[in-house]
């Protein structure tokens, strides 16, 4: 991989001008291009293909499936788990991003809080499970405390491995997510805004209603969308505090991984995984329309 | 055009003073602008002119002294109430807005009615000459066109002072000195009052009534152009405004001996001594070699700079280099190398005793 | 420069103070949880005891986790950088019209859920495995995509700070070749955004689960998610060191500067 992987090579000594210089120079890209058709390219090509694929040809059966009572309502869930979350992480973390924006740029509470921020969306994964388990799992400090206090938070069930428990636990990466995503939208406004705002006679909430507000309106609804779309996609977290059962559609994609080996149905978790991939393929789009005019307005 | 604006107020700073954490920026600035005035604050950065026209705004709060517009001490009334308006350095422009949308903006605020609004607004981007770019985005629009949109902006709610933060410093040499002179145009036609920040001497020199040459939180001379060049206060506003050539001489009484010629002082009452006199290079002539009649010093042309109508050559005089200013007819024959002899004009000068000169902008 | 009048700055410090006490505590409690449920003694009132720190060492699915995981972020790492970093210096310095198309397909990792990426794995590692190598590091193929528009990203962000076409052609009117010009003056000039986009590929990979558990690999977090099923004091424990770690990792990341604009207040 390294020879090929250093295309500077290809061209050493050409003329600047010349027939086959072209196909030389695309040599460059070759490495990358070959790289991603393999292990990018190639699985999303197995999942379309296979999803209309049964053991005897062509088939919609596998789309069929899906009507399953179980992959419904793990649908219907996931969706909303997503909603919900999404919704208020993008509320919770806008808030956040403002105090954080309007602190020093270069402070050590920004670079801490970022840091964390990404750590926490990026890579929190399973350890956020144990980070609930140890907090307001039944065992937790945080339960055992309030619990002491007679505010037994599972007096009427312990909900931690329900949907609720995961709109909880969810939350911790959903919130950061929105402080990495809308903080250089609140960075993009400017003071001059403000001031010319007051110069021209209108208050705070001036301000905020025609001036503020509008602009990062776009950002905002964008980042929503966004977030929509990365708890959809999720699967760590559940998959770490909930052992068993689908109650999410990625946790019946992962059962079904494992059962189309076994129960031969080779079409079915790739018939869910493009039914996932759709729903956050538009979300997606939508988001980058919203992004671009974000850009536009506070680059 | 807009008969209610026509006659601008007075504005009064008393004795302003304004503190950041131990820092002084502004240290007691006093200043009348006349009805209609123009008065452009010019000085290095830091001198605390930005700072004056921000406590004139509101945008800061004053440690001591009073702002007084119209005869009202507004000293202690918010940004939103003071009835002013601003233009930035560059980026005000609301980027959702339209150009149009950017001007009624403030009249929208001063709860003016949809038809009028719609209609200052379209008078006022006229008064700017963009009548055609009415419904573009600021970031369909070059440097000097969003500026002109700011300042129709600020200009829409019939400010009584117009305050211009450098609104000038972001633009390329030829789009400013044309939106300089717009600016200047536009001022006169509505007669408001206004305020003019700027670090540039030309452009200070250029559009303004009276200039403020502000040095470390101070006013150090208040005056029409002319005479901010021509005869300048101080010696930091001599080196700051044009050029200024640093000639090693001695005061002796009323006057200042540089090289055999006495020049005579500005102010007299300086103590005997050796000084830094200051001298215009316009103030120095040269001509080429010849008897003592053409000039007491001797010198060889350095380099001479074409500059249009004039030239400017550099004298080198063994110990010292002098510059000169003379009509480029003048100067033709001056190519470096040339022997030359130069003489002083016997203007008064100001001498300094500093070693230092203050930084050019 | 201070822009805000004395009311609203006092105002506006008040939010600041309550918000990110209310929040620092919404995030913080649960890290302390983890340190506090890992330092439990066994029984009621037992004393702190770092007895799950300490027993990490004998869990050897655990140690074999953790070392697999290593292995895989520092082979991803570098596996991604030899790929992506002569691509785009080659792309922005010949081929301009394929560099849209490389940053889509780039980013494009970022709209598939590993999910839904690790069905169409399924089959190739299965095919891999018995035709090549059932090793837990074959997984670095899959990760290289995962990290794929982190990196870029990073990379993308070091080589606009520097302009690479200008800085070529000059070493290249001074008689350097490709290979110089590559080594001596463009890697030199992007090392931060090198480091920047390794560290972020290695935090990635060590926080890897859906992939590793959906292809039953045994990486960190899988070991981590199945030893928490026996003895969750000790898993506790391995969870807060790894999320730790990847804060360090993150803060030496901000320090290391991604070229970024100063701005000094916001209304």
């Amino acid at each position: 991989m390294t020879a090929a992987g250093n295309p500077a090579v290809a061209g050493v000594g050409r003329p600047i001008t010349g027939g086959r210089r072209l196909s030389l120079t695309w040599v460059g890209a070759v490495p990358f291009l070959g790289y991603v058709s393999v292990f990018l390219f190639l699985p999303t090509i197995i999942i379309a293909a296979g999803a209309f694929l049964s053991d005897s040809g062509p088939t919609l059966s596998n789309f069929g499936n899906l009507s399953r009572s179980y992959i419904v309502s793990a649908t219907i869930n996931s969706l909303i788990l997503s909603g919900i979350t999404a919704v208020l992480g993008a509320a919770l973390g806008a808030v956040l991003s403002y105090a954080i924006a309007t602190g020093n740029p270069n402070g050590v509470l920004r670079r801490a809080a970022v840091s964390a921020s990404g750590v926490l969306a990026q890579f929190g994964g399973v350890t956020l499970a144990f980070a609930a388990l140890a907090s307001i799992g039944p065992a937790g400090i945080v339960y055992l405390w309030m619990a002491q206090n007679n505010l037994d938070f599972y007096s009427s069930g312990t909900w931690l491995y329900d949907l609720r428990g995961l709109e909880v636990v969810y939350l911790y990466f959903q919130i950061p997510l929105m402080v990495l995503v809308f903080l250089p939208a609140v960075d993009g406004i400017r003071p001059q805004w403000r001031e010319a705002t007051e110069s021209l006679g209108g208050n705070t909430w001036h301000y905020w209603r025609y001036v503020a507000g509008p602009l990062l309106a776009p950002a905002f609804l964008g980042a929503t969308l966004l977030l929509f779309a990365n708890s959809l996609s999720a699967y760590a977290t559940a998959a770490a505090l909930i052992n068993q059962g689908g109650i999410i559609l990625p946790l019946q994609i992962s059962n079904a991984i494992t059962s189309e080996v076994g129960l031969h149905e080779p079409g079915f978790a790739k018939a869910q995984a493009v039914v996932l991939i759709a729903i956050v393929g538009i979300v997606t789009a939508l988001y980058a329309v919203l992004q671009r005019r974000t850009g536009r307005w506070l680059q | 055009m807009m008969s209610t604006s026509r006659s601008g107020v007075e504005v009064r700073l008393e004795d302003l003073r304004r503190r950041y954490a131990g820092v002084t920026a502004l240290d007691g600035l006093s200043l009348t602008m006349a009805p209609g005035e123009l008065v452009a604050l010019l000085g290095p950065s830091g001198c605390g002119k930005t700072t004056a026209l921000r406590l004139v705004a509101g945008l800061e709060e004053a440690n001591g002294g009073r702002v007084v517009i119209g005869g009202e001490d507004v000293t202690n009334v918010p940004a939103n109430k003071r009835e002013i308006g601003m233009v930035f350095q560059a980026y005000s422009l609301f980027p959702h807005m339209t150009a149009m949308q950017n001007v009624a903006f403030g009249m929208q605020l001063h709860e003016v009615g949809t038809e009028e609004r719609r209609k200052r607004a379209g008078e006022m981007l006229e008064l700017v000459g963009l009548s055609a770019h009415a419904n573009k985005y600021a970031h369909q629009l070059s440097g000097g066109q969003q500026q002109r949109v700011a300042l129709a902006r600020a200009l829409a709610i019939e400010p009584k002072v117009l305050l211009l933060d450098e609104p000038l410093s972001a633009l390329d040499a030829k789009v400013r000195s044309r939106l300089r002179d717009e600016i200047r145009r536009v001022q006169l036609e509505v007669g408001t009052t206004t305020l003019f920040v700027t670090h540039d001497q030309e452009e200070a020199l250029a559009i303004a009534d009276r200039v403020g040459v502000m040095n470390a939180g101070r006013l150090e001379q208040l005056g029409p152009p002319t005479t901010i060049y021509s005869r300048p206060a101080t010696p930091f506003v001599a080196e700051f405004v044009g050029l200024t050539n640093r000639l090693p001489g001695v005061v002796k009484g009323r006057e200042v001996e540089v090289r055999g010629t006495r020049l005579p002082l500005v102010k007299p009452d300086s103590t005997d001594g050796p000084a830094i006199a200051l001298v215009r290079p316009e103030a120095v002539s040269v001509a080429a070699d010849g008897d003592v009649s053409s000039g007491p010093l001797i010198g060889t042309v350095i380099a001479t700079v074409f500059l249009g109508a004039t030239s400017r050559v550099t004298v080198d005089l063994g110990d010292i280099t002098v510059l000169a200013q003379l009509p480029t007819s003048d100067a033709v024959a001056l190519t470096a190398g040339t022997r030359v002899r130069l003489s002083l004009r016997t203007d008064p000068v100001l001498i300094a005793r500093d070693e230092k000169a203050p930084t050019e902008a | 420069m201070a822009a805000v009048s004395r009311a609203r700055r006092l105002k506006l410090r008040v939010f600041r103070i309550v918000t990110l006490v209310v929040f620092g505590a919404f995030f913080l409690i649960p890290i302390y949880a983890m340190f506090e449920f890992s330092t439990r003694g066994n029984g009621v009132d037992a004393p702190r005891t770092l007895d799950n720190w300490k027993a990490i060492g004998t869990y050897p699915d655990m140690v074999a986790g953790i070392v697999n995981s290593l292995e895989l972020a520092a082979i991803t790492s570098v596996a991604t950088l030899v790929v992506l970093v002569p691509t785009m210096v080659w792309v922005r310095l010949r081929l301009p019209r394929l560099r849209r198309v490389i940053e889509l397909i780039s980013l494009l990792p970022l709209t598939i859920p590993a999910i839904v990426l690790v069905v169409g794995f399924g089959p190739m590692y299965l095919w891999l495995g018995t035709n090549f190598s059932d090793s837990i590091l074959t997984l670095s193929f899959a990760y290289s995509i995962l990290v794929l528009p982190y990196a870029y990203r990073a990379l993308d962000a070091g080589l606009a700070a520097i302009d690479v076409k200008t800085l070529s052609e000059a070493a290249r009117s001074l008689g350097a070749g490709w290979p110089t010009v590559m080594w001596r003056v463009i890697v030199p000039n992007m090392s931060s955004a090198l480091l920047n986009a390794a560290l972020l590929s290695v935090a990635l990979v060590l926080g890897e689960y859906t992939i590793a558990n959906n292809l039953l690999y045994p990486n960190l977090q899988v070991e981590l998610v199945s030893l928490g099923r026996t003895n969750a004091g000790v898993s506790i424990a391995v969870a807060v060191a790894s999320l730790l770690f990847a804060f360090v990792l993150l803060i030496a990341i901000s320090f290391f500067g991604r070229p970024r604009r100063m701005r000094s207040e916001v209304a």
